[in-house]
């Protein structure tokens, strides 16, 4: 049997945390959620010998152990928690070399825990490009640790790195700061107390409520009483800690590290100068954003058209070759059709997380947010803001995770309700069949009419969520610092392998959520419409074949008109026909109205409905668009979708919330049931209005 | 005076931060007393603030830059 060891890697952001552990995990990773909250938790496998392996932990990215958020607490969590199972055996803190100053701040605190550290120093391959050089041996004795010099970019120093983890025995395991420097009275009293534990551990459970959560362990149970200080003294010795901290590293520094900065080339300040220009910075900006919906609308048009026939091909293989029955008809009638309703997605989701991921990676993202925060101020959004809003247009769901590094209360809650307003993936299919059904073809200035339908709701979107947001800040009275600082990380050219992998993860991620639920809603819709109540459903053959008598109809005609009576009387068109008053001023027929009520689920569920109520009793091959064309409206006559019913639809999927997985995650976040509630209402009741007017103008 | 009378180019040392405004984040990125800030870029209306703190890059706005005192070393 080969023995297991804990590895967890720490990093400050844009350290290359990431780069590291896919190094040295490979696609030998999984990625999932720490129990009971929504921060992501990266976990992998990496062989170190013959008979050591090694499970990598990649923890959230942080400043330092004094957390200010959710994401930040998971780290001093488990470094605190002896006895979770995941506990380092040990801590491999990734730094950047040309950001070692503040990157070892973290690094000492992680030191004076106890916990075996090695020291990473990563991005080694632009020490010479900016005039670094190092004293290794130097810094190891000082810093009392291993260090490695690793490149992923040049994959140099990984094998080196595994080494070290391989004898994280022989690491010393000194602290690098005596922490009753910090006030030496009061930590003479702690001692006392508590002569078995750490000081600095003691600290760290002391302040942490100052700053973010309580850390709540027995063993510290009577650590209440020496709360004796106010917040703002406690405050003050944090910044004293801070303060030596620094002392200690620019000593270590300035023997072990010297830049020559003739040498040194700096890229940042040309790039700068460009991105963050008052002018070239916005209408960069504006391109990249104009490239982004092009890519989402045009690029992936491809490969969904291929998907959307490929399904319709395959439901009536299943058809035709499966001898008739309940289960073939689950299955070409239910779970099939269903299922191409999420698959549809994966193009311009992996082009979303693709962009993104790429704006994110090369530091791009941060100049945006510096450009755009006076703007979003005045909205009562914050620049970080932009971040959320754009992710929203792929999914509003990491979107609103995205809200985590807001520092300001109000603002975080105001880009958490106005979210949802953006166009997000699941409304595209939506979008897109629509608008080839009801938007003619033809160019203006050559933009396809239909693109620049597809522009404009994106815009709507974005305007509504900046609109309401301008409302929200006038309207809720929450008094919050309006405190805000970002990182400008150095402009990098993006790994493959990182973008791959994120594209790759966030793809399924979604295809898999998402699919999970569209694919039980097509199983119980299926199931609503292949059955019914009472003689109209179960008599339906003889009932039709009687009402039809009169008339000379071939087998087929009669087969059609059957299908169709038992579709309206099965309990699906029970319920449709029931709530049909409700919607038949927006120009919807029963049928959209189940997809609607069905959409509340996830929107991309709509689709997928139509597909499976047009399909059950369909013989002929055909892709849900030329069956939602041959619609009929039933009281006007005329095609069902026409440009007003058409318009009223996608205005109504533009407001409306319908999305529980959103919701959720807003419950989670705001840790209360009032802002979801609030946020399904008055987006709702929005969306039925606007669809209103729009239909009744139209039609 | 304050940060906020920092030019684009210019550079300074950071004489006080007022601990009870300004969040440990910023203290922990090396806005410190003693350290040097150098003003990099600014968004329009000159608000936030892109600066560089003893080889750290980040921007602040306006408000917070109001609580950290600096002395110019400019000749």
């Amino acid at each position: 049997m080969s023995k297991q060891i804990n590895v967890a890697l720490i990093g400050n952001p844009n350290t290359g945390k990431t780069s590291v552990f896919n190094a040295l995990t490979g696609l030998n990773q999984k990625v999932g959620n720490y129990p009971g909250i929504t921060v992501e938790k990266k976990e992998g496998v990496c062989k170190l010998s013959r008979n050591l392996k090694a499970h990598i932990i990649d923890l959230p990215g942080t400043y330092s152990l004094n957390a200010s958020s959710l994401d930040e607490n998971v780290v001093i969590e488990l470094l605190l928690n002896k006895n979770d199972k995941d506990f380092p055996d040990v801590a491999v803190v990734i730094s950047d070399v040309e950001n070692l100053k503040r990157n070892l701040l973290l690094f000492t605190q992680i030191k004076d825990l106890e916990i075996p550290a090695i020291l990473v120093i990563n991005m080694s391959d632009r020490m010479a490009y900016k005039g670094i050089s190092l004293d290794i041996e130097y810094l190891e004795e000082q810093l009392k640790t291993k260090i490695a010099l690793v490149s992923t970019r040049k994959n140099k120093g990984i094998e080196d790195l595994k080494t070290l983890i391989s004898n994280y025995k022989a690491l010393n395991t000194e602290p690098c700061l005596d922490a009753s420097v910090i006030d030496k009275d009061y930590f003479d009293n702690l001692r006392k107390a508590f002569p078995n534990q750490l000081l600095y551990k003691l600290w760290l459970v002391i302040t942490q409520d100052v700053n973010f959560g309580k850390v709540t362990r027995n063993e510290f149970d009577s650590i209440e009483d020496f709360k004796t200080k106010s917040s703002a003294e406690l405050k003050k010795l944090q910044q004293k800690e801070t303060i030596k901290r620094y002392q200690f590293i620019n000593d270590t520094l300035k023997k072990g590290q010297t830049i020559d900065l003739k040498t040194a080339k700096d890229i940042r300040i040309k790039l700068d100068r460009i991105l963050t220009h008052k002018v070239w910075g916005y209408l960069i900006f504006a391109i990249i954003l104009l490239l982004i919906f092009q890519a989402i609308y045009d690029w992936s048009s491809v490969p969904m058209d291929f998907i959307d026939s490929t399904f319709a091909a395959l439901s009536e293989w299943t058809r035709s070759v499966l001898p008739d029955g309940i289960f073939t008809s689950l299955l070409g009638e239910g779970i099939i059709p269903g299922l191409g309703g999420i698959v549809i997605f994966i193009p311009q989701i992996a082009f979303l997380f693709l962009f993104i991921s790429v704006l994110e990676e090369s530091g791009y993202m941060s100049r945006v947010v510096f450009l755009m925060d006076r703007i979003m101020r005045r909205f009562g959004l914050s620049g970080k803001s932009v971040v959320p809003l754009i992710s929203g247009t792929a999914c509003a769901i990491p979107a609103i995770m995205a809200t985590r590094n807001i520092e300001s209360w109000k603002e975080r809650l105001i880009t958490i309700l106005v979210t949802p307003f953006t166009t997000c993936s699941a409304r595209l299919p939506v979008y897109l069949i629509i608008i080839a059904l009801v938007i003619p073809e033809g160019r203006f200035l050559g933009l396809s009419y239909q693109a620049l339908t597809l522009m404009l709701l994106y815009l709507i979107g974005f305007a509504t969520a900046v609109g309401s947001a301008y409302l929200l800040n006038k309207v809720l009275k929450i008094r919050s610092k309006s405190f805000f600082v970002i990182e400008m990380p150095n402009y990098k050219l993006p790994l493959f392998k990182n973008v791959a992998l994120t594209v790759v993860e966030k793809t399924k991620a979604f295809v898999f959520g998402a699919g999970k639920i569209i694919l039980a809603i097509s199983v119980v819709l299926w199931f609503l419409a292949s059955f019914g109540p009472g003689e109209n459903f179960n008599n339906a053959e003889q009932i039709v074949t009687e009402n039809w008598a009169s008339q000379e109809l071939t087998e087929n005609e009669l087969q059609q008109k059957i299908a169709s009576y038992k579709l309206e009387h099965s309990f699906i068109g029970i319920t449709g026909r029931a709530i049909e008053p409700a919607i038949r001023p927006l120009g919807y027929d029963w049928k959209i109205g189940i997809a609607i009520l069905s959409s509340f689920a996830a929107r991309e569920v709509f689709v997928g409905t139509l597909a499976t109520i047009y399909s059950v009793g369909s013989d002929e091959e055909e892709t849900i668009k030329n069956r939602m064309a041959g619609e009929v409206n039933p009281i006007l006559g005329g095609p069902l979708f026409n440009l007003a019913s058409g318009i009223s639809l996608l205005l109504f999927y533009a407001f409306a919330m319908q999305c529980m997985s959103t919701l959720a995650i807003v419950k989670r976040e705001t840790n209360s049931w009032k802002w979801p509630i609030l946020q399904l209402v008055v987006m709702s009741v929005f969306a039925y209005l606007v669809a209103l007017a729009a239909f009744q103008i139209l039609k | 005076m304050t940060l906020t009378e920092l030019k684009r180019g210019q550079k300074a040392i950071i004489k006080d931060v007022s601990s009870i405004h300004i969040p440990l984040k910023l203290l922990e990125m090396g806005c410190l007393p003693g350290n040097y800030v150098e003003l990099v870029q600014v968004a329009p209306f000159a608000d936030p603030m892109y600066l560089n703190i003893n080889g750290s890059h980040l921007a602040i706005r306006r408000e917070t830059a109001n609580y950290i005192l600096i002395e110019s070393t400019d000749e």
